[in-house]
């Protein structure tokens, strides 16, 4: 059998199984960007505020993610922090909690520089037009200035999406359920070794691919309106 | 010059500095109700900061600025309900390219002063006939010319019902076959008895239009006068070497 055939029906026989990791992965990318978002503005809005220890807080917060290795913060949340103290341990919380929980905080890091230059990259201009027509800040920030933002936003939370879903793969290390981990099956349960990691791998870049087309249409229509 | 003696800004002792860099030097200065005021010198000269310490865009480093009766250098001011009262037009327009031309005019009073939306509109197509763009009432702002923008920028602040306007060296970035509509809409402004306070390299324009005209250079005003006084007749030998260069 050749190279190709032999992949190809690895890929074939197993494809509800291949299935099920690919949503899996799409699923996991998905709720981390989501609440990566959700504390990303958090931490943006913490970063650019003007009172100095919460935006010195901000910032060390997104340089020691952004400078340590995720593998080695998923083994944190993994080992550490679930033992971290008798309350924590108390609860009781599955493993895959944890693991989703460092992935979100990974990512909100990565967002939260994405919202802030979004929101930087709006004209000065626009916000000393904005208040000197006596507009006041709230409205400013969310009338003037983030409608504008939004368009830097979108395609890099795309872009965001389209690595998380490759870094996601670390988690099969920690038994996620993802595209990765069908490997560990595969190999464990019918001794194949190779193969599956071409389906995947395969099946990864058919899905980057794909959304980055999406991200570039997205990038094209928003700034038509400039 | 006697009609014109009710003070509607007052500017004591006002100091800016940007790091170690002194750009205000202490400048103590009054606009009058009505009056037209032209700033004129050098780039560098600190004009542009001096007028945007008037409505605070530039937090001034010491001194007071007393618009209306209220020291609104002070903190406890709501400043946003001053600004409402002080319209300010700038170089590059900064209008809002995310809005089209109706909403850029109406945004600020409905969300602001709590005007209707019937009424805001009313009056935005009373000031877009004004100024001739009302083919333009539903375009966005990438669809106009730089005239039209600033045009467009200047009723935008109109329609506050401001009780001055600030001019930002306003036609300094248009093309030169557009400088002539948007000096006419401030012309007519001021002829109708709004209160000007005019930053430009337009001399022709300055000395036409003025009641008095201020030279600065380096932080202070040196001379100020009547548009006789300072283009015909300066005493400054800053002032006489500056128009030397530009007339």
């Amino acid at each position: 059998m050749n190279f190709f055939q032999e992949i190809f029906e690895v890929g074939w026989r197993f494809r509800a199984l291949f299935l099920e990791g690919a949503l899996g992965t799409l699923q996991l990318a998905f709720i981390t960007v989501f609440f990566g978002c959700l504390l990303g503005i958090f931490i943006a809005l913490m970063k650019m505020s003007k009172f100095k220890p919460l935006s010195w807080i901000a910032t060390a917060y997104i340089s020691v993610i952004r400078g340590t290795p995720m593998l080695v913060q998923l083994f944190i949340f993994y080992l550490f922090v679930p033992q971290m103290s008798p309350a924590i341990k108390a609860l009781d919380l599955p493993e895959y909690f944890y693991v989703t929980l460092c992935l979100i905080i990974n990512s909100s890091a990565y967002v939260s520089e994405i919202i802030r230059s979004g929101i930087q990259a709006v004209d000065k201009g626009q916000t000393e037009a904005a208040r000197s027509l006596g507009m006041s800040k709230r409205n400013t920030m969310i009338r003037i200035v983030l409608p504008q933002a939004i368009k830097n936003i979108l395609p890099a939370l795309g872009n965001e999406f389209i690595m998380m879903i490759k870094e996601t793969s670390l988690a099969s290390t920690f038994y996620l359920n993802e595209l990765m981990r069908t490997r560990i099956v595969l190999q464990s349960t019918y001794f194949l070794t190779w193969q599956p990691l071409f389906v995947i791998a395969f099946i990864y870049f058919v899905m980057t691919t794909i959304l980055s087309k999406g991200v570039s249409l997205l990038e094209k229509r928003l700034s038509v309106s400039d | 010059m006697t009609k014109m003696q009710e003070s509607l800004i007052q500017v004591k002792g006002l100091k800016k500095n940007f790091g170690s860099l002194e750009v205000l030097k202490g400048i103590d200065e009054e606009i009058h109700k009505g009056e037209v005021v032209s700033i004129i010198g050098p780039s560098g000269s600190g004009k542009s900061t001096f007028l945007r310490c008037l409505n605070l865009l530039e937090v001034p480093t010491a001194g007071e600025v007393i618009f209306e009766g209220v020291d609104i250098t002070n903190k406890k001011v709501n400043i946003d309900k001053h600004r409402q009262k002080i319209g300010m037009v700038f170089q590059h327009f900064n209008v809002f390219p995310h809005l089209n031309v109706l909403k850029n005019i109406t945004i600020t009073p409905i969300l602001e002063k709590k005007v209707s939306p019937e009424e805001a509109e009313k009056q935005a197509d009373k000031l877009l006939a004004m100024v001739g763009l009302s083919d333009k009432k539903y375009e966005y702002p990438r669809k106009l010319s730089g005239g039209q923008k600033q045009r467009l920028a200047i009723i935008r602040a109109l329609a506050m019902e401001p009780d001055v306007m600030l001019f930002d060296e306003p036609t300094s970035a248009l093309d030169p076959e557009m400088v002539k509509e948007v000096l006419d809409v401030i012309r007519d402004l001021a002829e109708k008895g709004m209160t000007c306070v005019i930053v430009t390299h337009e001399m022709g324009f300055a000395k036409q239009i003025s009641d008095r005209v201020f030279f600065m250079d380096e932080g202070i005003i040196q001379e100020k006068g009547t548009p006789e006084e300072v283009f015909d007749h300066p005493k400054n030998p800053r002032t006489i070497e500056f128009l030397s260069k530009v007339l």
